[in-house]
């Protein structure tokens, strides 16, 4: 049935943001027919046939200038009929959370979100997913003509570009302002510079056992900094207003999925560990050697968190 | 003007998963149920508005048996006026979109102009039935929204956006708006709620009833079919550091760089 994938790449500052090279690189490894790109908006395309994009379907109008439901979903409809594909792929993000159930639903197409695995089963693509806050893991099979699957940021290595050229069609969606229903009326940064949870390579989180906000700021957020990782929290230390709400972690949080994971003096609650589990290496600090947290942990540190913290930074700093 | 919230009973989060022996679903015999946690800042919301004068009525709508009827009551103790059960034997076996279908049928049938719902139940996690709802109402939506303001037919929102960015947004009703985290603060059922709850109605209702013919949901109209359910694969198990704090530190920072490579 394969007329072959459509990836949707995401922008940010006019350049693709790393997913979509995750997204092109799995497409192409997948082997399941000609991998094309979907790029809503304007930017530098040059960067997706080296990653694997044949075509990039490209739909640019003033009313896709900044995000609203409406005119994404009227883009993404007509990128996914000029390219005749029978699959639509991109990264578990929140621009695709918001537009592909809508889309999928206009469309009557299956929708599996959040996959971890993507695989080619006699052609067709097949999701595994997490579900009950990773508790389970679950096949995700879809029986309509075409099939919507999101990808969980870091779930597949990036690897250098192959090389290759794409060529660039241009898609005309017939978007226009009054396809723009929920309008943003403006952005405001969260609160630090540094990287989306979901999409950080490092993250740096803070329980309960920071006793303050002061004591939060002055721990967990310096040590962040010299790792280059972002802030996470318990959800204890959010409802203590240690953290903020964007930075909680777990099921009723974000859900992660960073190379590196440390968690200072967190228990490592079951709601906790639905956030985080699949890090691909977690080290834990905590005074409890008992800690499920450690059950969990690559590395794991008993001890102190005002003592080890200081001292990982300052290590890290010499080094 | 009337608000429905949808309203989903799920696994309490702390459940211990057991699957079924065709590895398609959890067992549920003897797990302990509550209301979705997003479904509680919905319903809170829901109520606020009303108290401010914003809405006439409060309705929550869920689809599901009988057994759900104990978190539907806890919704009506919270405040809710009334409530709509979408029960069906066709409703067997369907995916997201044929719950979309049926909640998207109940909600336009009693005319709601604003739907607040979850931002993802917590046992499928999938996040995806509010957006469905509103491509299949025509109405406005606005997804995983922690804050929300309304007057008369407009409304501002605001939401995480990605890149660590906070969009504030602005529309129109009919809207269908999930709810995150942040919302707001959930009240409990209190006594006297509990009480006045008995005398509420729970409307049960079936698809044909709803304008829905039985190939438009179910297990026939899934798109979407999960099998090969198991348990995430087992952490390799992991190593303490001995020795004093900076002997760890040191071994820590040998072992991320030159073991993990992570940094
Ligand atoms: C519906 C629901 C949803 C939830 N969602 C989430 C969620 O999304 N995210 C989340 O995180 N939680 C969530 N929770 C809460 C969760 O159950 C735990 O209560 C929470 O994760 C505990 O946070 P904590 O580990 O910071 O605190 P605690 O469990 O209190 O653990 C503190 C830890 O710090 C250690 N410690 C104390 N002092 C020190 C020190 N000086 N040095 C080193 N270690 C020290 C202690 O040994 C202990 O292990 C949810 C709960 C419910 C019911
Ligand atoms: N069976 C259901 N009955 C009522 N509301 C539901 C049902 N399933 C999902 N919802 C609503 O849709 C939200 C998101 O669910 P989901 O898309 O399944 O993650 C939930 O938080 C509920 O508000």
């Amino acid at each position: 049935m394969s007329n072959g994938i459509l990836v949707f790449c995401e922008f940010e500052a006019g350049r693709p943001r790393k997913t979509a090279f995750e997204l092109l690189q799995r497409a192409v490894a997948l082997g399941a027919g000609p991998v094309s790109a979907l790029v809503v908006g304007d930017g530098d395309t040059s960067a997706l046939g080296p990653n694997g994009a044949g075509k990039v379907y490209q739909v640019s109008a003033p009313a896709l200038a900044s995000y609203s439901t409406g005119a994404y979903t009227k883009a993404f409809a007509a990128a996914l009929a000029a390219s005749g594909a029978s699959t639509l792929l991109a990264s578990a993000s929140s621009v695709a959370r918001d537009v592909l159930p809508r889309l999928a639903a206009r469309l009557g197409a299956g929708l599996a979100v959040e996959c971890t695995e993507l695989r080619n089963v006699g052609g067709k693509v097949v999701g595994r997913r997490p579900v009950y806050a990773g508790k389970a893991l679950v096949d995700v099979t879809i029986n309509s003509p075409v099939g919507i699957f999101t990808l969980r940021p870091n779930s597949y290595p990036v690897v250098a570009a192959a090389g290759g050229s794409a060529t660039v069609v241009p898609v005309d969606a017939q978007v226009s302002d009054s396809d723009v229903d929920v309008r943003v009326t403006d952005t405001v940064a969260a609160s630090s510079t540094t990287a989306d949870l979901t999409e950080a390579e490092r993250i740096v989180s803070g329980g309960r056992s920071l006793k303050g906000k002061e004591q939060f700021d002055a721990v967990v957020r310096p040590l962040a900094a010299a790792l280059g990782a972002t802030v996470g929290a318990s959800r204890a230390a959010v409802d203590a207003g240690y953290a903020g709400h964007g930075e909680q972690v777990g099921q009723t949080g974000k859900v992660v999925n960073p190379s590196l994971y440390i968690a200072l003096g967190i228990s490592g609650a079951i709601q906790h560990l639905a956030g985080m589990r699949t890090s691909r290496v977690i080290v834990a600090v905590n005074k409890d050697a008992e800690a499920p947290i450690f059950q969990y942990a690559t590395y794991g540190i008993v001890g102190d968190l005002f003592e080890v913290a200081p001292l990982l930074q300052a290590e890290l700093s010499r080094s | 003007m009337i608000i429905g919230v949808c309203i989903k009973q799920v696994p309490a989060t702390d459940t211990r998963i057991r699957i079924n022996a065709e590895a398609t679903a959890i067992l549920t015999d003897d797990v302990k149920f509550e209301i979705n946690p997003y479904d509680e800042y919905a319903l809170e919301e829901a109520l606020r508005l009303k108290q401010a004068g914003k809405a006439t009525e409060v309705v929550t709508f869920t689809v599901g048996g009988a057994d759900a009827d104990a978190r539907i009551r806890d919704g009506l103790a919270r405040g809710a006026d009334r409530a709509v059960r979408i029960d069906d034997p066709a409703l067997a076996g369907s995916d997201s979109l044929g719950l979309a279908r049926a909640l998207a049928a109940a909600l336009t049938a009693e005319g709601v102009g604003l739907v607040l719902a979850g931002r993802q139940a917590v046992d499928g996690d999938s996040s995806t039935i509010p957006a469905m709802i509103a491509e299949l109402m025509g109405a406005a939506q606005v997804s995983w929204v922690d804050k929300f303001e309304m007057d008369g037919e407009a409304f501002t929102a605001q939401r995480a956006a990605g890149g660590g960015m906070r969009e504030v947004v602005a529309g129109r009703l009919p809207a269908v708006v999930s709810c995150d985290k942040g919302l707001n603060t959930p009240r409990y059922a209190t006594l006297p709620g509990i009480l006045k709850a008995k005398s509420k109605k729970i409307a049960v209702v079936g698809i044909a009833e709803l304008g829905l013919s039985a190939n438009r949901v179910g297990a026939g109209a899934a798109l979407v079919t999960f099998s090969n359910m198991g348990p995430p694969p087992q952490r390799p198990a992991g190593r303490i550091l001995s020795g004093d704090n900076a002997t760890a530190v040191a071994e820590l920072v040998r072992l991320l760089r030159d073991e993990a490579k992570v940094i």
